[in-house]
């Protein structure tokens, strides 16, 4: 019972977040930025889906490959993003940067 | 020593990936064990840095300091895409110095760096690394190269 609540309360805060990641990936304005957004469910909420699956899952074989998606998600996943970034960043793609002076701004207009 | 490990752990994998143990998937087992070390002794790639045993007793303490580091900035971000009480996005792209001596430690710093969301490292060169952050607060947090001195305290005790 007790699990149940645990593993429920970690799947819904994972699903959050997953939300939360794509209106980041919807709202941001650059290539860039959206790969940080995109990072949000790359990571906490893939790690709070999974241990809430694994809540679920018990001590068994399961829970185990479980933990071995969760470890390859932690190396594959930035591996692909920088991938992606290098490629952009490699083909030209400019990413937009805030500038600290609007008058500089305007001058590079 | 290396490879006997290597052969413990692969068998070990296919013991927890298939849950039986019936003497035939057992054999398949051990052939494709036998096989994978054949062709990695073949190819050559288990050395230090694509099998680094020597570490693998200091990451847990590293995964622990990562974890937090990931929790703080899932929540960064997350503020920022909902601009949570006037929290707002200003892309910034910095180079940092890489302080890593080897190049197992490059990548490690450059994985988490792309692993903590709000910052993406874009380009890796021998002695600095391009990043491109959300946000001013991030691109100063990197700049202090806080977590490549942990990396090199907790992974490779200097």
């Amino acid at each position: 019972m007790i699990i149940d609540i645990l593993s429920w309360i970690l799947l819904t805060a994972g699903g959050a977040l997953g939300i939360v990641g794509g209106i980041g990936i919807h709202s941001f304005h650059d290539f860039y930025s959206r790969l940080h957004a995109a990072g949000i469910t790359d990571t906490l909420c893939a790690m709070l889906i999974l241990s809430g699956l694994g809540l679920q899952a018990g001590w068994s074989i399961a829970a185990f490959k479980l933990a071995l998606i969760f470890v390859f998600l932690f190396f594959t996943s930035p591996t692909a993003s920088h991938a992606l970034a290098n490629a952009a960043l490699h083909s030209g793609l400019k990413p937009r940067l805030s500038r600290e002076d609007p008058a500089e701004q305007n001058h590079h207009d | 020593m290396k490879s006997f490990s290597f052969v413990v752990l692969l068998f070990l994998f296919w013991l927890f990936l298939s849950g039986h143990l019936e003497p035939l998937l057992l054999g398949l087992g051990v052939a494709s064990v036998a096989l994978t070390v054949f062709l990695s002794w073949r190819m050559n790639i288990i050395d230090h840095e694509s099998y680094p045993l020597h570490l693998s007793l200091k990451f847990p303490g590293y995964f622990l300091y990562l974890f937090r580091e990931i929790v703080k900035a899932n929540i960064d971000v997350a503020r920022r895409v909902l601009r949570w009480r006037g929290a707002s996005v200003s892309p910034q792209m910095i180079e940092i110095p890489l302080l890593q001596e080897s190049d197992l430690g490059a990548v490690i710093y450059a994985n988490s760096i792309t692993l903590t969301p709000g910052t993406v490292t874009i380009s890796l060169s021998k002695d600095s690394l391009t990043v491109h952050a959300l946000s001013k607060e991030a691109a100063s947090e990197l700049a202090t190269n806080a977590m490549s001195k942990e990396i090199s305290n907790r992974v490779f005790n200097q």
